[in-house]
């Protein structure tokens, strides 16, 4: 099976929706020849034309405005936002028209399209560039919000995404963009939307996370096994709205300890969202632990030369899970 | 040889004062310097045929579209009433714009689009959305939102200007699909100040989409009067700066609106791109009946107004020419009263809220979540008993 990076997984993706698809079609801000800031649409719009992966002009508003004209009258753009901290400038048109113009016109109007576009900390980058502002976009109703963890689940849940007759805000971990290779197959994969993948089975404590957070959690889990033999079950949310509860209280049912990990903020965060649930929904009783957030701060993404203080890493997991081990 | 003038130094030059959207003294769009942009008038508000641009229109045509300003005066009237009498929600009168109501729906056939904002009834109309559809949207019933089956309309949009750009990228899908219709979007001289509003014009420039963008220029947006608004007062010059042909036309001169938009979605079929048509107008009534301009606004200025009203200066021409008796105003009158009321009587016994549907339009598959939220809210209807 082939090894590809998430930036070639998302362009299989893409390619395999253009080609399959005459209605599907691309736009943002250097999509083009350029094959965009990170070159995941790269080679696309030689191979399907100016017309299908298009150059839009520099305005966010504009591209989604536009996108979603394009969806009502039939076709399903995916539009791309070059980064999520660029996505403040389309506020309007993605709360006003994108997530409610289907109800708006009582499903005469579905809107099938997707918005994607790279969040997160991690990569040293400008003001305005490590965001991590998903929470926005669960809180509006009429959106789907999707966040992979690597190479084989983008490509799935992308192509899904794109398949889907809602529309999909699709945020795209882009400190893990060339971090590592998977396995992703040649055929067509499709993953269905709004379940969580629970990674790895375990009885002591629940680790919820997504998107980039996943890999410090995943370091910190293997330390927790083999150095403090705690068994902690991993669950990869996948999806943000709606958001599986019935895997999570499962599991949390099961492990009676929660971490929530994520680059969003803490407060109205998809952390507060899922405990919340947890304590609504019935896994209070079998809890013998508090519920621990592990996220950003509320203060804006830092300035580089201080980013890696900011957001959480294994250690900060690995003490959180130990304080919750002393619950007993 | 003299040195020919820069731009820059010729649009520095101040212009004649009397510019059509200052609210007072005569207006003679023919006396501003537009450059590039023409200013459309054929029928001066005395009802003067300018015989130079005599249309083309059929006699029919033309009694159709004086039906349609008086029916949309007359649903004006009765929704205020209706208002006043608390049998309807908060709305937006149009008397006084029934030329741009009309005129800019006009050139449209079913295939094509309309993306209307909220003060646009008279054109809804025209555009086969039903008296009591219109009504039973007003009122706050979700039924009445959504388009009539086979109308391409988006619903108008409450918040101003965001309508346009999703009606451009229905003209660039338009385009990437070969279809030979176009797109007509309107929106008033405030929403013009929004950025999305000049996103569109850019974004349909630069794609040579099918569409035309109507910017009805009534003089205020609720208390806020043009000058207030731009510091250029001649809005349609913002075509020439998006690369986007312009022209203004006065908008209570339905038959040069009739004119303008014609060549426009003409032009937009054929696919030369957007167009710009700046319709000069005049708010005569309230921006909304929740509010009372007689706060803000000077009435003097309403009154150089009444003189130009779009209706009176048409029907004056159409009986001078024979095309009406001169009886027939008033009849027509009664006759539009009648279908009002007959629509009134259809909304009341039709009208009904569903509030058991609240959930149903918002995802083709409800999600879980979303699902338990609609049990619980099922179960609280229940509760009080509501059916």
């Amino acid at each position: 099976m082939p090894q590809r990076t998430m930036v070639e997984a998302l362009n299989l993706a893409l390619d395999e929706a253009l080609g399959g698809d005459d209605q599907v079609c691309l736009m943002g801000q250097d999509i083009g020849v350029n094959g965009g800031v990170f070159r995941v649409t790269k080679d696309l719009q030689a191979k399907y034309g100016d017309d299908r992966v298009m150059d839009a002009p520099l305005a966010e508003c504009g591209i989604i405005g536009t996108a979603v004209g394009m969806a009502v009258y039939g076709m399903k753009p995916v539009a791309e936002i070059q980064f999520s901290g660029f996505t403040m400038q389309a506020f309007d048109q993605i709360e006003q028209n994108m997530a409610r113009l289907r109800n708006r016109t009582q499903g005469r109007f579905p809107i099938q399209m997707v918005m994607r576009t790279p969040y997160g900390g991690g990569i040293r980058a400008v003001e305005h560039h490590s965001e991590s502002r998903e929470a926005y976009w669960a809180h509006t109703p009429g959106l789907k919000v999707v966040i992979p963890s690597g190479p084989r689940n983008a490509r799935a849940l992308l192509a899904a995404s794109i398949q889907d007759p809602d529309p999909v805000i699709f945020y795209e971990p882009k400190s893990i963009y060339r971090a590592f290779r998977e396995d992703v197959p040649d055929e067509p994969e499709v993953m269905p939307l709004g379940t969580a993948e629970v990674v790895r089975p375990g009885a002591d404590v629940t680790i919820i996370s997504y998107g980039a957070m996943m890999r410090p959690a995943r370091e910190a889990i293997d330390d927790l096994a083999e150095i403090h033999g705690v068994d902690a079950e991993f669950i990869d949310l996948l999806s943000i709205s709606p958001i599986d509860t019935e895997t999570l209280l499962e599991s949390v049912s099961k492990t009676g300890r929660c971490i929530i990990v994520h680059e969003g903020h803490q407060t109205c965060g998809v952390g507060a969202e899922i405990a919340a649930r947890l304590a609504e929904g019935g896994a209070f009783q079998y809890l013998v632990a508090p519920i621990r957030r592990l996220t950003a701060a509320d203060i804006p993404f830092p300035y580089f030369q201080i980013e890696q203080h900011f957001l959480p890493d294994a250690d900060d997991i690995i003490t959180a899970a130990l304080e919750l081990m002393e619950w007993t | 040889m003299p040195e020919a003038e820069n731009p820059i130094d010729a649009s520095r030059r101040p212009r004649e004062a009397a510019s059509p959207p200052s609210q007072s003294g005569e207006f003679d769009p023919k006396s501003i310097d537009l450059g590039r942009i023409e200013c459309l008038q054929i029928l001066n508000e005395r009802g003067e045929l300018d015989e130079g641009l005599k249309p083309d229109f059929s006699d029919d045509d033309l009694l159709r579209v004086h039906r349609a300003m008086v029916l949309s005066r007359a649903f004006d009237a009765r929704m205020l009433a209706m208002q006043r009498q608390g049998q309807m929600g908060t709305f937006a009168p149009n008397i006084g714009q029934e030329a741009c109501m009309i005129g800019q729906v006009w050139p449209l056939g079913t295939e094509d689009w309309f993306s209307p904002s909220y003060r646009a009834f008279g054109a809804q109309i025209w555009r086969g959305w039903s008296m009591e559809r219109l009504m039973t949207l007003w009122a706050g019933y979700h039924e009445g939102f959504p388009p009539p089956e086979g109308v391409n309309d988006l619903p108008f949009s409450i918040v101003i200007g965001s309508h346009v750009l999703p009606a451009a990228g229905i003209a660039m899908a338009m385009r990437r699909a070969n279809d030979p219709h176009c797109v007509v979007v309107n929106f008033g001289d405030g929403a013009f100040s929004q950025g999305a509003v000049a996103e569109a014009l850019n974004f349909a420039a630069v794609d040579n989409a099918p569409v035309v963008f109507v910017c009805e220029n009534n003089g205020w947006a609720i208390s806020t009067p043009l000058t207030k608004q731009t510091g250029n007062d001649i809005l349609a010059a913002r075509g020439v700066g998006y690369g986007v042909h312009a022209i203004r036309v006065d908008g209570n001169d339905i038959l040069a609106m009739m004119t303008a938009m014609t060549e426009a979605c003409d032009r937009a079929r054929r696919g030369e791109g957007p167009t710009l048509v700046e319709a000069i107008t005049f708010r005569m009534s309230l921006h909304t009946t929740a509010d009372d301009p007689t706060v803000y606004r000077d009435e003097a200025l309403v009154e150089p107004w009444k003189d130009r009203c779009p209706i009176k200066r048409f029907e004056s021409w159409l009986v001078r020419t024979g095309r009406l008796d001169p009886t027939d105003g008033d009849r027509i009158r009664e006759e539009c009263e009648q279908d009002v009321l007959e629509a009134r009587t259809r909304f009341r016994e039709s009208a009904e809220a569903h509030p058991r549907a609240a959930f149903d339009h918002l995802y083709e598959s409800m999600p879980p979540e979303l699902e338990a939220q609609r049990m619980a809210y099922l179960r609280r209807l229940d509760r009080k008993g509501v059916e």
